[in-house]
């Protein structure tokens, strides 16, 4: 972590820059950002322990609470919902047996709603960790999470089936 | 206008790689930048092509390029405005999933015109691919001589850098942008002293959105007339058009300024699913005011659309059609509004969280009379007292749902539920 940190704040004439960066870096690294993360990355880049706290704290991106494997991120801003988002949400707190925010009781999905994803063309639209998933509907869905439970442990790679090109 | 320009390498395989980009004249541009013009020469042009700001606000670009100390004694800067969050766009989003060397070349134009030979990319978070991408870009124009030190030959060094938003709306505001890259919470700085004069690092910074970098190319390579000839002259250009919502043919469209909103969402989107019909239109993401259906034939540009009580801002076209219950859109706008406000400013952080209880009430068949009055209060709370325009986009907005769907919010609060569940 330090090594990937150390290269990412030599893009910046100010080591405090270098906070977000380095923030991204340790979130995929821990998986989120507990206080003795934050603070090794205040040491790493030696900034104030304040400055990195406001920041995880600040930014939605950031997570200072473990998620599970697969972190559901429905999209449900005024595009998505025009599209059928709220019944997405419905029925995926239904399949999975938790609401909005919760995580499964084995661990592998927590169920999220995010603001705009910058993908309405393709709303619905939710994003699984790397990755968009668009055109959703509840059978859409089903199968997404039976793709993820399949592949439980593996890097999941984007649906080309669910991507439309621009114009259509 | 038939032949796409900044569009014209999304479709085509391999359109992100270097070799696509250079076998259709790419970074002959930057060649004939370089080698032909001086740097005074090319704020002159775009000057002169009436490029106005892509991000929302419209400001002519060349002005503020014009704008930057010739000598200023410190490094100069150029940002590249890409945290696109405007709810209803993702045309920046395909620009650099797809041609993300049209912005490199973008760049590097506008940093030998300014004088800067340091550049950052805020990028949001969430757009992996796209960030995926232009670091691929930008080490493949690095290897080619694209950047670097002594591009071309010439004696103009340049270089970017990437920079990765976190989840915060605000940081397309181009101040809280660079307090957000100097690594401080994003929040909106007083203006003056505007960016040009002391942005990032209180150095000379020129911030621009991803679309308008890419305009910058095409305005060297064919002149400054060519540019002025597509659309109104005083908001010229292609233009690229976000389409969703309830609208056959979601999808980026690339079409001159000015074109008719109707002919836009009817005849190029395809017009209303089937068997509905359009209520009312969003045309520049959540903070564009929204527009009855009968006011659908105005021009989408700059100018028209300020005249019509709207705005063009992202060109993010949202479309609603009559199965949808207004209250709830303008709810769903208000709670996100709430959800970004960066909280310095207390008539934003504070009046939009009253916003949203009193239409979460009216929503719910649980309104009282006085209730829009009360909103109509809040939003004179809010307008105009607050550092940036989040808090105006948010008033502005829904003042248009309260204006022309009046009797839709009445109709809540009379019947004690929501006519449309």
């Amino acid at each position: 972590m330090r090594e990937k940190i150390e290269v990412a704040a030599a893009r910046y004439p100010d080591q405090r820059s270098a906070i977000m960066p380095a923030l991204l870096i340790a979130q995929k690294e821990h998986g989120h950002l507990p206080g003795p993360v934050l603070e090794e990355v205040a040491d790493i880049l030696g900034v104030e322990r304040i400055w990195v706290y406001e920041l995880a704290t600040f930014y939605t991106l950031f997570r200072t609470e473990p998620v599970g494997v697969f972190h559901l991120q429905l999209c449900d801003n005024v595009s998505c919902m025009l599209r059928g988002s709220e019944d997405l949400l419905r029925h995926l707190e239904a399949v999975l047996g938790i609401e909005k925010d919760g995580t499964t009781l084995d661990g592998l999905f927590t169920l999220s709603t995010v603001e705009c994803l910058g993908a309405c063309e393709m709303a619905p639209v939710m994003q699984v960790g790397d990755d968009y998933h668009g055109g959703l509907d509840i059978a859409r869905i089903d199968a997404l999470l039976e793709r993820l439970r399949a592949v439980t442990g593996q890097a999941i790679g984007a649906d080309p089936a669910t991507t439309a090109p621009p114009g259509e | 206008m038939s032949e796409p320009v900044l569009l014209r390498n999304v479709d085509v395989p391999d359109g992100h790689l270097l070799t696509t980009y250079e076998a259709g004249g790419g970074y002959q541009a930057l060649a004939k930048a370089v080698h032909e013009h001086t740097p005074d020469e090319i704020i002159d042009l775009v000057k002169k092509s009436n490029l106005r700001g892509r991000g929302g606000a419209g400001f002519p670009t060349g002005m503020k390029w014009s704008f930057v100390p010739k000598r200023a004694g410190k490094p100069k800067y150029l940002c590249c405005n890409a945290d696109e969050g405007e709810p209803g766009t993702f045309k920046d989003r395909i620009i650099m999933e797809r041609d993300p060397h049209q912005l490199i070349e973008g760049m590097a134009i506008s940093g030998y015109a300014i004088g800067a030979e340091t550049a950052y990319v805020y990028i949001r978070g969430e757009y992996v691919l796209a960030i995926r991408r232009l670091e691929q870009a930008l080490a493949e124009a690095h290897a080619k001589g694209y950047l670097g030190k002594r591009i071309l030959g010439s004696d103009f060094n340049f270089t970017v850098h990437i920079h990765c938003g976190a989840g915060a709306y605000i940081c397309g505001e181009e101040t809280a942008m660079l307090d957000s890259l100097e690594g401080k919470r994003a929040q909106p700085r007083l203006k003056p002293p505007f960016p040009a004069v002391e942005g990032l690092y209180a150095s000379p910074t020129v911030i621009n959105n991803v679309e308008t970098l890419a305009c910058v190319p095409h305005i060297v390579a064919r002149g400054p007339e060519w540019f002025r000839g597509i659309g109104p002259d005083k908001s010229p250009g292609p233009k690229l058009y976000c389409l969703s919502g309830q609208v056959r043919k979601p999808g980026l469209y690339e079409l001159p300024m000015g074109i008719p909103l109707r002919e836009l969402v009817e005849e190029h989107a395809g017009g209303p699913l089937p068997g509905r019909k359009i209520k009312a239109v969003i045309p520049g993401g959540v903070s564009a005011p929204l527009i009855p259906e009968r006011g659908l034939d105005v021009g989408m540009d700059f100018d028209s659309l300020a005249a019509a009580g709207s705005m063009l801002g992202s060109a993010g076209v949202i479309v609603i059609d009559d199965s949808t219950c207004m209250v709830k859109v303008a709810t769903r706008i208000i709670e996100f509004f709430h959800h970004e406000s960066c909280g310095k400013c207390t008539p934003c952080r504070e009046g939009l969280n009253w916003v949203v209880k009193v239409l979460r009430r009216v929503e719910a068949g649980q309104g009282a009379p006085g209730d829009l009055e009360q909103l109509e209060a809040l939003c004179k709370g809010i307008f105009g007292n607050t550092f940036c325009a989040l808090g105006d986009g948010a008033a502005m907005g829904l003042r248009a749902a309260l204006t022309h769907f009046e009797h839709e919010f009445v109709a809540h609060i009379e019947a004690r539920r929501c006519p449309f569940h």
